[in-house]
């Protein structure tokens, strides 16, 4: 099975990187972007075909270390 | 005093700390590897040190902050051992629970290696004894990720509860954002847990210990901790 789990930062937390990549798409002429924020995606490939099994793992990988849940939220796919 | 350095994968500041710790407290420290899952009997004091943990993969401090020895570091913290937490040991110290908030990317975006202004914001911690309250001491700076941030909540807490023992100033001690060189909450340099037994901050005391450095700053952090630790005895 295949899954997705993105991370991204809460929001009201300042993002340094987001601003210079808003501030760069700006620069090139990039037109209409508000604002950006960046984050992370994690492509896991999982042994066993239980679906919840593998939802619960991945939630637990999130939790335990994928994403430091004081600044950052996450979504779990699994996607086949 | 019997300390303890503990050695992930990418640390390169754990010599310096040795050298400090054996120059101030007279005795060597013992180098923990990341992989152990217990601390030398008797160590009163733990140091996490600077570096670069695991090449800051995924965030600073996310993986050395899961290493088997950093249950025993954390049981060391609960039975109120001293824990000091250094630059990327401060990363690691948040990531590992044993201090609220994280280190974010620095607010102009900019790796920062040079010295920095610290006020002292009190003097009766076992980790700020070696000072007077409101002092104002130099010690460098190198991370690209030490601007503190925290919820609303907590920063009120720690203010609150005096627990901001280092703050980024002015050479004179004012407090001025344009020395708050990497834009971290209310200019939070170093911070203590609820307890007062672990202190992390970004800046490096252990290398302004010596003439030859050019300051002697950051000896007194270390002399205290040592008259904190004789006078326990």
């Amino acid at each position: 099975m295949k899954a997705r789990v993105t991370v991204t930062l809460k929001s009201g937390i300042l993002d340094p990187q987001g601003k210079a990549i808003e501030g760069a798409l700006k620069s090139l002429g990039v037109e209409g972007v508000a604002s950006v924020r960046q984050g992370k995606v994690f492509d896991i490939e999982l042994a066993g075909t239980d679906r919840a099994k593998a939802e619960a793992a991945l939630k637990a990988a999130a939790d335990k270390l994928l994403a430091n849940t004081v600044i950052e939220n996450y979504r779990v796919e699994v996607t086949g | 005093m019997k300390s303890a350095v503990v050695v992930f994968p990418g640390i390169n500041r754990e010599r310096d700390m040795a050298r400090a710790l054996t120059l101030i407290s007279g005795s060597a420290p013992a180098m923990v590897w990341h992989a152990e899952t217990a601390l030398p009997a008797g160590t009163d004091l733990v140091v996490i040190p600077g570096g670069f943990s695991y090449g800051d993969y995924l965030r600073c401090g996310a993986i050395a902050a899961r290493a088997p020895i950093m249950d025993a570091v954390r049981a060391h913290a609960d039975k109120g051992g001293l824990v000091l937490a250094i630059c990327n040991g401060f990363q690691i110290a948040c990531e590992a629970g044993l201090l609220p908030g994280v280190l974010m990317r620095n607010a102009r975006l900019k790796f920062i290696c040079r010295d920095v202004f610290l006020r002292v914001e009190r003097s009766d911690t076992a980790f700020s004894r070696g000072y007077n309250a409101g002092q104002v001491i130099r010690v460098p700076v190198a991370h690209g990720e030490g601007n503190y941030v925290a919820d609303a909540d907590t920063i009120a807490r720690l203010e609150a509860e005096g627990r901001v023992l280092y703050r980024y100033v002015s050479p004179d001690g004012a407090l001025d954002p344009a020395w708050n060189l990497n834009g971290s909450t209310n200019a939070i340099a170093g911070i203590l847990n609820a307890r007062g037994n672990v202190l992390g901050m970004m800046p490096h005391p252990e290398n302004h210990v010596e003439p030859v450095m050019g300051c002697t700053d950051g000896r007194g952090l270390f002399a205290g901790l040592v008259a904190h630790l004789a006078q326990a005895a």
